[in-house]
Order: C-alpha cells, then structure tokens, then sequence
C-alpha cells in the first residue's frame, strides 16, 4: 500500500506476443537462414558493390573470362565484370522491390485501417472502390501508368538538373527509377487495405475494443493504441510476401524493355541480356538468376516462416 | 456383461512445453440401458476419454500410454483401423458438443444423416434417406422430409442437435458417447433433449456415456456418476449416492459451490474450501481433504444472506432509470439498397435500480438482455426511450460530455480472453483509464493504486509486468474487474461475466463480485442465462423474452411465485436432481 | 442465385467502365500525337480518324466518342503502329491468347490442385516437402528462365518440340507450361492452406467418427471448403497469366494479343492499346464470373445469398 511496495516487488517482466513469436521465429531455421540470407544480399548489393570494378567498364580484350582474382565471376560480352553488374542490378532490383513496398504499405494500411474503423457507407464506397481496382489487370495498368509517370519524371529531372545542377547522368538514372517505385505502390496496396480492413472489422467486436470504449478513450487512442498495433502481425506477413512480388514485376517490366532502362540495370535485364548466350555462356544469365531467384526465394521463406510465428491461434494457450 | 469396460486408461499429450497427463489411470464400464454421467470441469480429462474411446485423437501429440478398453469382448485400443472404422458410426456413435461446428457446412442435412448406414450398410441411396428420415421425425424435427435437404447453418440450435442425434442413431448403435451435447443450447431446448436421450434409453436400451460440466444435467439424466478431476476418477457411484452422499472432498466441493436455488449462503463455498492438493514426487498430485472444512463451512452458514428484501428498496435512492428503451437494429442494406432486416432487440423495456442493490436480467439467448446492458452504457445506440443516471438522460448527451459518465458506469463482459489488449502489460492496462480520467496525482501514485487495485481482486504485485495471455480465464477475469474499478466506478454491468467458467472459478468471482459491492456500495446490473446464478446474485430479478420484460420481482418472489407462464416454463426446464 | 450473378455481371461492367476511363486518361496523358512519325496511314485515312475520334476536340468528347464508335459500329479504329483496323489485328490473336491462356490454367489447376491436396493430407512428409518445394521454385523462377531453358533443354538438345511459332497444336504445350507454372505454385500453395484449415475443423473430427474411409472424409468432407481459396484466386490467377503472356508470347513467338500490348505501349499505340486492354479486362470480367459461379456452386452459403 505505500511506496515500498512498488519500487521493489514489481515482478519478472512477461513475455510480450511478440517476443513470443521472435521465440517460435528463432526456432525455425530456414526461416532464420533466410533472414541472414537476405541480410547478406543487401550488404553485398549496397556496400560490397562499391568495392568492386566499375561495372559499365567496357573491356572488349577480356569478353567472357572465366574467373580471376580482379573478375571474380569472370566478365560479359563486353568484359564487363559480371558480378559487379549482378550487384549493381540487385540495387535496383532490391531498391524497387523495397521502396514500393513501403508505399503501397503506407497507402494500403492508412485506408484498410480507416475503411474498417468508420464502417457504414465509408467503408462501403471505399471497398466496392478497392474491389473494382482489384479486377483490373495489374500489371496492364502499372506498365502504361509507369509510361506516363516516366514522360514526367523526365521532364522533373530536365528541370532539377537546370535549377539545382544535378549531375545529369546520376538524375537520368534516378528518374528513370521513380516510376516504377510510384506505379507498383499505387497499385500494389490493394490486397494489403482488404487484409488490414478484416483484422479491423474482427478487431472492432473483440470485447477489449467495447471496453475501451465503455472507459471513455477517445477514437483516436482506441485505434492507435489498441487495433492498429494488433494488425501489424499480418501486415508484417504481407510486407515480406510482397517484396518478391515487386521484383519479379520488375524484372518483368524490365525483361520486355517497358521498366528499367540502360544504363541502369537490374536482375530483370542482365537475365535476358544473358539469355542470348545461353547455349555457349551460360553463366551470363545463371549467375544473375541465381541471385535474383534465392533472393526471392529467401524472402517468401521469411514470409512463411514469419506468418506462422505470428500464428495467434498458437499463441493463445 | 457390461458393454464398455475401461480398465486403467492412460492418454498423455507430449508437446514442446512437457508432458501433459490428461487421462491418468481411469476405470469405470458402462452396462446395456444405462446412462452414465462423467462430470468434471476443464482440465479433468473427460473429454480426452471420449475422443480416446474411438480413437480419434491426433496421435502425435496425444498417446495412449496404457490400459484396456473393452467393448462387447473387443479390445478397442488394439484394433487395427479397418476394424476400429467397422465400429465407428455402426456401434458406438458420438455426438459432439457444437453441432453448428461439427455438421459440414457444404453439405446438406439429409446426406450428412444418411451417411453412417451408406458406409457401414450394404443398401441403396434411398432406403438410406429414408431411414434417415424417419430417424430425424423420431427426435422431433418437424417436416422432416422438407427440411431434410437444408443445410446447416438453415437450422436452429436445437434442430442441429437433434439432427447430430439421428445421425449417431441411424445405424441403431450399441453405445454413444454424448460429449457435452446440450452446452451450447437454451435451457428449454436443453430440457427437451434431455428427454430425447431418457427416451432412448428407455425405448432401445441404448448405452450412453453423457459427459458434462454442468452438475445439474447430470443429476437429471444419468443413472450412474464418475467425478473426473485433473486426469483421476475421485468418485464414482449411483448418481443419488453421489450427490446426496459424496465422500470426495472435491465432489463435496464441487457439489457445495454452485449456487442452487435453495442456496442461502451469502458467500459460496468454494473448492478450496474442501480440497487441498499437493504435488508427490513424481508430477501426480495427492487429494486431501481440508481438516477445516466442517469449520469453513459452519462459517459461511452464520453469514446467511438475511437481506435484500424489499424494505431497503423503498429507502434506497434510484441511480438508475430506464423507460421504454427501445434498441432496433437494421441489416441487409449496400450502397444502393434500403436495409432490408429490422431485429427489435430491445423493444420497450423500463427499469429501475436502486443504489447498492443488485438487479438480475435473465432471460435465453437473443432476448435482449445483452443488449440493455451495452445500451444502457451507450455502447450501442438508443433508437428510443431514456436512459437516466444520477437524473441525467444519458441518451441525449453529446459524445463528448459522455466522459464523467464513463467513469461513473463500467462493465464487465463475457469472456475474459478477448476483454484484454494482448498487446499491453496488465500495468500499462490499469494504467490507461486513470490517466484518461485524470486520476492521481503521478505516475508513481497511479502505480500505488495498481498495486492496490491488483491486491484488492485477490492478485498479487508479480503480476505486474506480465501479459494477458499468461493468465488463466479466472485471473484474467479478475483483471477486468481490477480495470473496471480503476475508474472508481458507482454502476456495474457485469454481463454474462461467469458464463465462460467452471463452476469453481465461478464461485470465486462471484464471491468477489459481493465482497466489491459491500465494500464499496456498487449497484449491479447482473445478467446471465444461468437462474441459480442471477438468484444467487440478486436483489430484484427482471425475466426478459424476445425484448421485453416478461416478469418482474424480488429474487424470492420469481423463483417461489412464478406469475407469467414464460417464468414457470424457465423454471422448469432448470436441470436439478429430482430424487 | 440469379441475384447473385446478376449482381456479379453489374459489377463486370462498372470494372470495365473503370478500366476503360482510367486507360483511357492514361493513355491521352502519354506523349506524341498518335499518328505523328507512323507508318503507311493514307492522309485521307488519317482525316477520317481525326474526325470520328474527335482528335482535334476537348478531351471528354474523345471520350465519349469512342464508346460511340464501339457500340454502334464495333470498331476499335486503327493500329497508327500497324496499320491495321484493331478489329481484325485482335480478332486474330485473341482466340491465340484464350487458347494459350485456357490450356496454361487447366495445367495450373490439374498439376496444382493434387500436389495441393496430397501436401496437405500428408502434412510434414517428404510428399509435403517436395510438393511445396516445387511450387517455391516455380514462384521464385521466372518465366524468362524457364522458358529458354525448355526451348534448350526440350527444342535443341532433344528435339521434341519446335523452338518457337505457332503452326502445330504441339506448339501450345512448352509456352502453356512456361505460362502456367508460376499459377501452378500458387494454386498449389492455396490448395495445401485451405486443406489444412479445413482438416482441422470439427465437421472433419465427425466424419472420422462415422467410420467413413480417409480417402471419402477428403474427397467428401474436406474439398468443398478446402477448394475455396484456390477458386477464389482463378480470377487473379488469370490476370497474372495475362501479364505472364506478354513474356511468354515474346520467347516463344506466339502470335496474342500479348505481344500487340508491348508493341503498342512502346509504340505509344493509343488505338491498339486501349482495344487490348479492354479486351484483357473483359477477360478477366468473364474469368472472374466463372470462379464466383464456381464458388456459388461449392459454398451453399454464397448460394443462397446469405454472405
């Protein structure tokens, strides 16, 4: 009953659900070895790369070395350090898988989250809204959309180059970029808002939403405080999920000359470069394949095993 | 010859966290007409024993460790599962608990009830449907051979199990295990399957194995008993040797702990009151009784409840008055369609309760009981009527001015593992409300009071720091009575807030629920489709039917002068010995 | 259930009038006047267009005017590209693109839904592990993979198959596997999760406890419901192989409307363009319709307007 009481006998803290689901998540090891894997994929593509030769540097004596101590995954058609190009093309790819994610996470929570909490004719226009969207083909829309963003970008950088003299190369590059980050998030969040909204809906009967209610918190605090944190378990899922999803668009994109653009290069484009060599240099399209397939590999492993470490119904006892 | 014969039946679970000993070493049999009743709360192994008996437990994690299992010469624990399939549905059949989740949704009735005699019996589709008809007219579904081809979710609660009944009869069985199949059913529903079941035994000389939670059901139905606690048989006996004469000092618990019609004591007994348990050396646990227990309860009996009679209700202030609350709710509308579904939930219900007194509203599901209580705290909205506390018409106020009532007004709900924010420590959760009402002074004085609060609902400072899923459903419970009380509250809805437990968990919160409204003068808005226990808790007791009130009167008066026909059919169909 | 697809098909045609506005701006907002820098289109030709499309005038008139010009004259004006009338360049790759498109989603469900199925009943064992093994390669591999390894594994190193075109009905088998695969994974995948979900319900329990065989709780009891997310997915499913076909018709030289979308986006095609997109979206409209019918059928809930 007085101060004594609290200062000391305050008890072992608990486990937290979360720290439960790191538990669980610790305890699959492909799950584990694939966040490592993923771990090293960003190192080697954002910090490794930059200690490797240039990669646009045209060699045309050395065309299709094999393996040496200066190349060390041998070199291209036109000697090119081949695995210089696959690092600098895993940047783009990862960059686009990773940024579009963020966007259509930011976009698809925001409404899932209000579409399900105001309910009534809110939510209603909102997801015959989201529904109508979802049965328009994606990746139609996404590549005339990027077309048209791409025009703009264009122009921006033409302008930022002019008033803020940006190296011209490096703003060309950049824009040519954008477009593909803005079209995948502004569509790619669809799926995410219907997810969000159902965990808000279900969220919404649970009785400690009514009791927060019944202690007068405000709206603002019951759905910050109590349901938004309660839903990041599936969109933590789905965010691992999507980044794969986002990459393999891109080098879809990129693969039909409709995305990244030389002399940018990405996964997408250093395999159907490769793919004309693939009968005599086969290593021209596997080793970018590789990268670009155990890296989405690794991803998806992360995603399920994550989905079942947040599993509630395990964590309930 | 008996029928079934268990013999040192062993079942334990092996997962990650340990070894869970679920069925410990049980023996009783079963004999050709006879109904025998295993009664244990959750945790006691009965149903484990049902699910071994036809083998369907998931074999990892669970493992038959031991024992023999006897049915009409054949060892059922060693049946190769061609043989044990050959047995399934054709001589011992099971009926389950939830009919809604145990009937295949994508299928419709008639094939799902025709399904045992095409499997097991060499015959054509239709002789099968037509058995099977015949069958569902016998346990009293109506039009049976129009509502045959419905599906499930097409049928009431009560019709559901009834069909799960004929199809466990279809193929005239032995045995059937019935594991707790009127729990999810209304109390007059629950009657007049009861009766199905009597009938059965009566007219076929079926065998069946009634297993229940609920002691009164079993005192109505079964012939013989067996008292299952934490894995062990305690008791077995007659069922009038066992609920007139119980030797076990857990069966005495059991028995003493619920509050009955007739109970007159203020503060129920509860099972630790009888029962003292302590762990041996190898995991089991070792039952005593409690060498105080004559004492405990000379106790309680000096304490019997002299009050609540009506003289104090005339002098007691009215906090609280409702008149002609009305709750209408509308469905079935989209973005171009006008709502085609109007369910009257509440419909023109008045009432008044005084301060410190408690008011019962009883009443079986979707009658509106609920309702009132989440209307009367304008957690739902009013579609008419008023709702006056403290003479304030809360049902005008603006959200806004809603906040001082907030504080005033709490509730309780039903199930105490969704009223928690998994997310948030249990001091974080008694923290919140004090801080949104402005109470105490500080952090470190609203940390005092947690402590206190956390003390005061039989918790202990530990607790603190952990989360909800790290509680059992009793103490989470009690956590949200510690929260409600956070807000220094004078009104209290508790809603349905013993339903979701065993009877001697129950026993303990009620009895908190009492010490609370002494020390701290609450008035209480009790509601439960449980009558022994709304008497138990009550003053004055509301009967409600289809949204209105039925009947109105003292605890006493309803149960011993039932005036509306309703109240008496209620009465009656309450499960309780009749020897 | 006919106020179901009645329901369903209004909808189809408010998606279809969404997807036609929205390309529709997205298309104006593109750079170029669409018949600058093109090919071989008469003066005269390109006059006419200019007044039936309403070229010179406000946009919202185009609008409107193309509608007009398909419903009362089923004209979809003509490739600036190609210099053809649209009508005839998608009349003869559509039935191309159905033909690849249909033979790719029957391998999907006919390879998917089994290896779905068998995963799940037999959960954790080797048929579990490779099954979903397989569909995470077919996942993570790319059609642009794929592809060329089959044309050099099955068309030049063991002459099975032609490498490229479209003249035998054996020309439909490597692109419709190289197209279906990625759908096969995830059908897969979907088939072994709502298997699972529905293994562990209770209505299973009581199908085991009516003596019935393993193989009549599955097929019975079990795949109705356990199909349902796989179903769901045939529309997106479809939508995935249509974008899927841009690549495949490109490495195995399939004449669909495929690769009439890639050369148009980068052809900036307006004409072209939005008759192919119109026509992927009906598609889907219709694919959709289908799988909603199907789940109809499956789920008596759905059917008798109750969700």
């Amino acid at each position: 009953m007085n101060a004594a009481n609290n200062s000391l006998a305050h008890g072992k803290p608990g486990n937290s659900l979360w720290s439960d689901a790191y538990l669980r998540l610790r305890k699959n090891r492909l799950a584990l070895a694939s966040f490592w894997f993923v771990m090293l994929m960003l190192a080697l593509c954002f910090v490794a790369a930059w200690f490797c030769p240039n990669p646009d540097k045209i060699d045309l004596e050395n065309k299709f070395a094999g393996s040496s101590v200066s190349h060390l995954l041998g070199t291209d058609q036109l000697g090119r350090d081949i695995f210089a190009r696959t690092l600098f093309g895993g940047q783009i790819s990862l960059l686009v898988g990773f940024v579009a994610t963020t966007l259509a996470i930011g976009i698809g929570v925001v409404i899932g989250a209000a579409s399900g909490y105001a309910g009534g004719r809110t939510d209603a226009v909102l997801m015959r809204g989201v529904d109508t969207l979802f049965a328009i083909p994606f990746l139609v829309v996404v590549i005339v959309l990027q077309v048209v963003i791409a025009e703009w970008t264009k122009d921006a950088s033409g302008w930022v180059v002019d008033s803020w003299g940006w190296d011209k190369k490096l703003t060309s590059r950049i824009a040519n970029i954008i477009p593909l980050f803005i079209a995948l998030g502004l569509f790619g969040w669809l799926t995410l808002a219907r997810i969000v909204r159902a965990q808000v809906l279900s969220l919404k009967e649970q009785e400690f939403v009514e009791a927060a209610k019944a202690l007068g918190y405000s709206r603002f605090r019951i759905l910050f405080r109590h349901i938004i944190p309660n839903t990041l378990g599936p969109t933590v899922v789905y965010a691992t999920l999507t980044v794969p999803g986002f990459i393999m668009y891109e080098a879809t994109q990129s693969y039909l000359g409709l995305g990244v653009e030389a002399p940018n290069s990405s996964w997408g484009i250093l395999i159907r470069d490769g793919a004309n060599f693939l009968e005599t240099e086969p290593q021209l399209l596997i080793i970018p394949g590789l990268f670009f397939s155990l890296t989405l590999l690794a991803l998806n492993f992360l995603g399920d095993g994550l989905r079942d470490a947040l599993d509630v119904k395990a964590a309930k006892d | 010859m008996s029928l079934l014969d268990i013999k040192n039946l062993k079942t334990y679970f092996h997962t990650r966290a340990g070894t869970t000993r679920a069925v410990d070493d049980i023996s009783f049999s079963i004999n050709k007409g006879e109904i025998v009743g295993v009664v244990g709360e959750s945790g006691s192994g009965k149903s484990v024993t049902c699910h071994t008996l036809l083998g369907l437990l998931p074999q990892p994690p669970a493992q038959v460790e031991g024992g023999s299992v006897t049915f009409d010469g054949n060892e059922l624990l060693d049946l190769s599962p061609t043989l044990l399939r050959a047995i399934r549905g054709k001589r011992i059949s099971m009926i389950f608990q939830d009919p809604m989740s145990c009937l295949n949704p994508y299928l419709t009735i008639l094939d799902q009830v025709a399904e045992p005699i095409l499997t097991h019996e060499d015959v054509s589709k239709d002789e099968a449907e037509g058995r099977a008809i015949e069958m569902m007219k016998k346990v009293g579904i109506r039009d049976a051979e129009k509502r045959a081809h419905s599906y499930p979710h097409e049928f009431s609660g009560g019709m559901r199990q009834r069909a799960m009944i004929a199809m466990a009869l279809v193929t005239n069985p032995d045995l059937i295990l019935a594991d707790e199949p009127t729990t999810a059913l209304d109390v007059t529903v629950q009657a007049r399957i009861l009766r199905v079941l009597r009938d059965l035994r009566d007219d076929l000389g079926v065998g069946i194995l009634f297993v229940s939670h609920d002691l009164g059901v079993i005192s109505e139905v079964a012939d013989r008993v067996v008292v299952m606690y934490k894995g062990k048989v305690v008791e077995q006996g007659s069922v009038e040797s066992i609920f007139e004469n119980p030797s076990h000092p857990y069966v005495k618990g059991l028995l003493a702990c619920r509050p009955t019609f007739e109970t007159k004591f203020r503060i129920l007994p509860t099972v630790d009151d009888f029962l003292q348990t302590e762990e041996n050396p190898d995991g089991s646990l070792a039952l005593y009784e409690r060498p105080d227990a004559d004492v405990r309860l000379a106790e309680l009996r000096n304490q019997i409840d002299t009050g609540g009679e009506p003289q104090d209700s005339n002098q007691a202030e009215s906090i609280l008055e409702v008149k002609d609350l009305r709750v209408h709710f509308t469905s079935g509308g989209g973005l171009l369609s006008k709502p085609s579904d109007t369910v009257k939930a509440v419909d023109g219900v008045d009432l008044s309760i005084s301060k410190g007194q408690t008011l019962g509203l009883v009443g079986e599901s979707g009658c509106g009981k609920t309702t009132i209580g989440r209307a009367i705290l304008r957690l739902v909205k009013l579609t008419d009527g008023s709702v006056v506390y403290g003479g304030t018409n809360l049902g005008d106020l603006p959200l806004a001015e809603l906040l001082p009532y907030r504080k005033r007004m709490q509730i309780i709900f039903q199930d105490p593992y969704a009223s928690l924010n998994p997310r948030l420590t249990i001091e974080q959760a008694l923290i919140e409300p004090m801080k949104v009402h402005g109470l105490e002074a500080n952090r470190s004085a609203r940390r005092d009071k947690v402590v206190e609060l956390l003390e005061e609902v039989g918790l202990s400072v530990d607790h603190l720091l952990r989360y909800p899923h790290e509680f059992s459903g009793g103490q989470r419970q009690r956590l949200c009575v510690a929260r409600a009380l956070a807000v220094e509250p004078e009104f209290v809805v508790c809603d349905e807030c013993v339903s979701a437990m065993d009877v001697s968990v129950q026993a303990q919160v009620l009895n908190l629920l009492r010490e609370l409204q002494e020390k701290r003068n609450l008035t209480y808005l009790f509601i439960s489709h449980d009558l022994s226990v709304v008497k138990f808790m009550s003053n004055e007791i509301a009967v409600m039917k289809q949204g209105r009130i039925e009947e109105f009167g003292t605890a006493n008066d309803i149960y011993e002068n039932p005036q509306s026909d309703y109240t008496r059919e209620l009465l009656e169909a309450v499960p309780r010995a009749d020897f | 259930m006919l106020r179901f697809i009645t329901n369903r098909l209004l909808q189809g045609i408010i998606v279809l009038i969404a997807l036609y506005t929205i390309t529709f701006f997205l298309i104006k907002a593109m750079p170029g006047d669409p018949f600058t820098g093109e090919k071989n289109i008469a003066e005269e030709t390109k006059q006419l267009m200019r007044e039936k499309y309403g070229l010179n005038e406000s946009v919202f008139h185009q609008y409107f005017l193309y509608l007009k010009n398909v419903f009362t004259e089923a004209s979809l004006g003509i490739s600036t590209s190609k210099a053809h009338s649209v009508n005839e360049m998608i009349g003869q790759s559509f039935p191309v693109s159905c033909i690849l498109g249909l033979t790719a989603l029957s391998f999907a469900i006919g390879l998917g839904v089994p290896i779905g199925v068998a995963s799940a009943v037999r959960k954790n064992s080797w048929v579990d592990y490779s099954g979903m093994a397989l569909a995470m390669i077919g996942i993570c591999v790319p059609a642009f993979t794929v592809g060329p390894l089959l044309q050099i594994m099955l068309s030049m190193k063991i002459p099975l198959f032609n490498v490229a075109g479209w003249e035998t009905p054996r020309d439909i088998i490597l692109p419709a596997i190289t197209l279906g695969l990625v759908t096969t994974a995830y059908i897969a995948r979907l088939t072994r999760s709502g298997m699972l979900e529905i293994l562990s319900q209770d209505y299973i329990r009581t199908a085991h406890a009516k003596g019935l065989p393993v193989s009549r709780v599955v097929c019975k009891h079990a795949l109705r419901g356990g199909l349902l997310p796989a179903v769901a997915y045939i529309g997106p499913a479809f939508a995935a192989l249509i974008s899927g076909s841009f690549i495949v018709e490109t490495i195995f030289q399939v004449p669909g409307m495929g690769q009439h979308f890639v050369n148009a986006t980068k052809a900036r095609d307006p004409f072209l363009l939005q008759g192919v997109v119109l026509f992927f979206g009906l598609l889907i409209v219709i694919m959709n319709l289908a799988a909603d019918i199907l789940t109809g059928f499956l789920n008596p809930r759905v059917r008798l307007g109750q969700e």
